[in-house]
């Protein structure tokens, strides 16, 4: 397992596609903190980059890398190992390569310049969405065959989580607007690991007092002990549950 | 040594492989024909578990193949097209599929030697021509002297000379008692290397038997002739069932 994993991000750190990567993110983290010396703002401006573009990010680099990497994947099917480890190596490289590209290219900046709670969870929440897209990435590529499928399925999950849903969700809260919607919302979030995400970020910050009465119940929610576990729980079932699938489909998938 | 128990394989509506019933036993080279898409790769794919059938069991060694993965310790396997990483180079590959089977500390270094694969061993995987891949994968399949050899189309896209080193190195490791299945077009060739013919036609088993009976129930004195004879049989089969659906 260690020695598939060992070649699977060689292979993958020898594509500069890791490089290049780190360094855009290094480049918005660094224009971000020229900007504002107020870390709340840095972090609400990064959030918002990072919310859109690390799951979009993951969600195409780790199609195209299971393409890519298909007749690696079926060389190491005739050898001696296990189909579970070759799923895991693969998956593994590429969550790790994506989160290390944000740990450093984020990270770097906050080294030389600062960091509060908000900048570091805001980095756990890169971490998790990368998780949770290349899952979903990995299930659409063992689902097809063919790789401009896969890539469009995994676009189609990313509009959906980032742009759909939370117009589907306004527009719920709009027509029920007269019902009490606190509780019914916080499910919503949720069922949206993106959402989730972001919900977790801004309740580090002032603004939340912003939200009204629905800010201030999450907030209370939030910064419960039970509020944490329950949204933490809920990422890890958005991480686990589409990779499980997928190893399931990848453990039955003829080559 | 290996056998096929009524295994069968649908790709969506294709029947690819109907009730497989085949052994294969140690010390006996077999030539595994068929028109393509009669399903000899998905059969050795199947024996590879890259493939797995829809019913029907394969045991290697009297144990069943599902879930099990150490028995491809003992397959070398040639592809009938290798794809390998194209950023790695032959030698990175040569080390990382020794380092996948750790227990194996002799190598068979004949073939590499011959093809001269040490001289280019600094090129990458991806600016190899065809005839200089399917090299690797001879020398790879041969690389841990497994006791079965699968070698799917082993001898397309090599030049000449490449042919007989590798012909010579069959004969070779088929007179060390090694179970070896080639599937292939070249008629020739399996007339030299094998002993045992199998053909399979639309997915299913024309015939199993020694090449010497094939001989005889054809009533042709060569191999070419016999085939072609059987090939003859199945187009009739075939005609045959056409017009009792049409009935």
């Amino acid at each position: 397992m260690l020695k598939l994993l060992k070649y699977a991000l060689y292979d993958i750190l020898k594509s500069r596609f890791a490089l290049i990567y780190t360094f855009f993110l290094f480049l918005i983290a660094v224009s971000v903190y020229q900007i504002s010396d107020d870390l709340g703002k840095v972090s609400l401006s990064l959030m918002n980059i990072l919310i859109m573009i690390v799951p979009l990010i993951a969600a195409v680099f780790a199609t195209t890398h299971f393409y890519n990497n298909l007749e690696f994947i079926e060389l190491m099917l005739a050898q001696p190992v296990k189909r579970i480890q070759v799923f895991l190596s693969q998956l593994f490289a590429v969550i790790l390569m994506l989160s290390l590209s944000i740990l450093i290219g984020f990270g770097l900046p906050m080294l030389v310049w600062g960091a509060d709670s908000g900048l570091l969870i805001l980095l756990g929440v890169g971490v998790v969405l990368s998780a949770v897209f290349a899952g979903f990435a990995f299930l659409a590529s063992v689902m097809t065959r063919d790789k401009a499928k896969a890539i469009g399925v995994s676009l189609a999950l990313w509009i959906y989580f980032s742009l759909v849903y939370d117009g589907l969700v306004l527009y719920l809260i709009y027509s029920f607007a007269d019902y009490p919607l606190e509780k019914p919302t916080l499910a919503l979030v949720l069922l949206n690991p993106v959402d989730l995400g972001r919900i977790l970020m801004l309740m580090q910050l002032d603004i939340s007092a912003l939200m009204g009465y629905t800010g201030a119940f999450f907030r209370q929610f939030f910064s419960s002990n039970t509020g944490w576990l329950i949204a933490s729980s809920a990422l890890l079932i958005w991480i686990v549950f589409p990779n499980w699938i997928a190893l399931k489909v990848f453990g039955k998938r003829d080559f | 040594m290996i056998s096929v128990n009524s295994i069968s394989k649908k790709f969506g509506k294709q029947q690819v492989l109907h009730d497989f019933e085949l052994r294969f036993e140690a010390g006996h080279s077999y030539a595994v024909m068929g028109p393509n898409g009669s399903g000899k790769t998905t059969l050795i794919k199947s024996i590879l578990g890259m493939v797995l059938p829809d019913s029907g069991e394969i045991l290697v060694d009297g144990q069943s193949i599902q879930g099990h993965t150490a028995y491809r310790q003992q397959i070398g396997y040639m592809p009938q097209i290798g794809r390998y990483p194209s950023n790695m180079k032959i030698g990175q590959l040569f080390s990382m599929m020794k380092d996948m089977r750790p227990e194996v500390k002799e190598y068979d270094l004949d073939l590499v030697n011959q093809f001269e694969l040490e001289m280019i061993k600094d090129k990458a995987m991806g600016t190899l021509s065809g005839g200089t891949r399917q090299k690797v994968s001879a020398a790879l399949a041969f690389l841990f002297q497994p006791k079965v050899l699968i070698l799917d189309e082993p001898t397309a896209g090599l030049d000449p000379i490449a042919v007989e080193i590798l012909k010579a190195k069959i004969q070779k490791e088929r007179k060390e008692g090694k179970l070896i299945l080639i599937t292939s077009h070249i008629l020739n060739d399996l007339e030299e290397l094998t002993d045992q013919a199998i053909y399979l036609f639309e997915g299913e088993v024309f015939f199993n038997d020694s090449i010497e009976s094939l001989k005889e129930i054809t009533g042709e004195g060569r191999f070419s002739p016999a085939i072609a004879k059987l090939m003859q049989w199945t187009l009739k089969k075939k005609t045959s069932t056409k017009s009792l659906t049409h009935a």
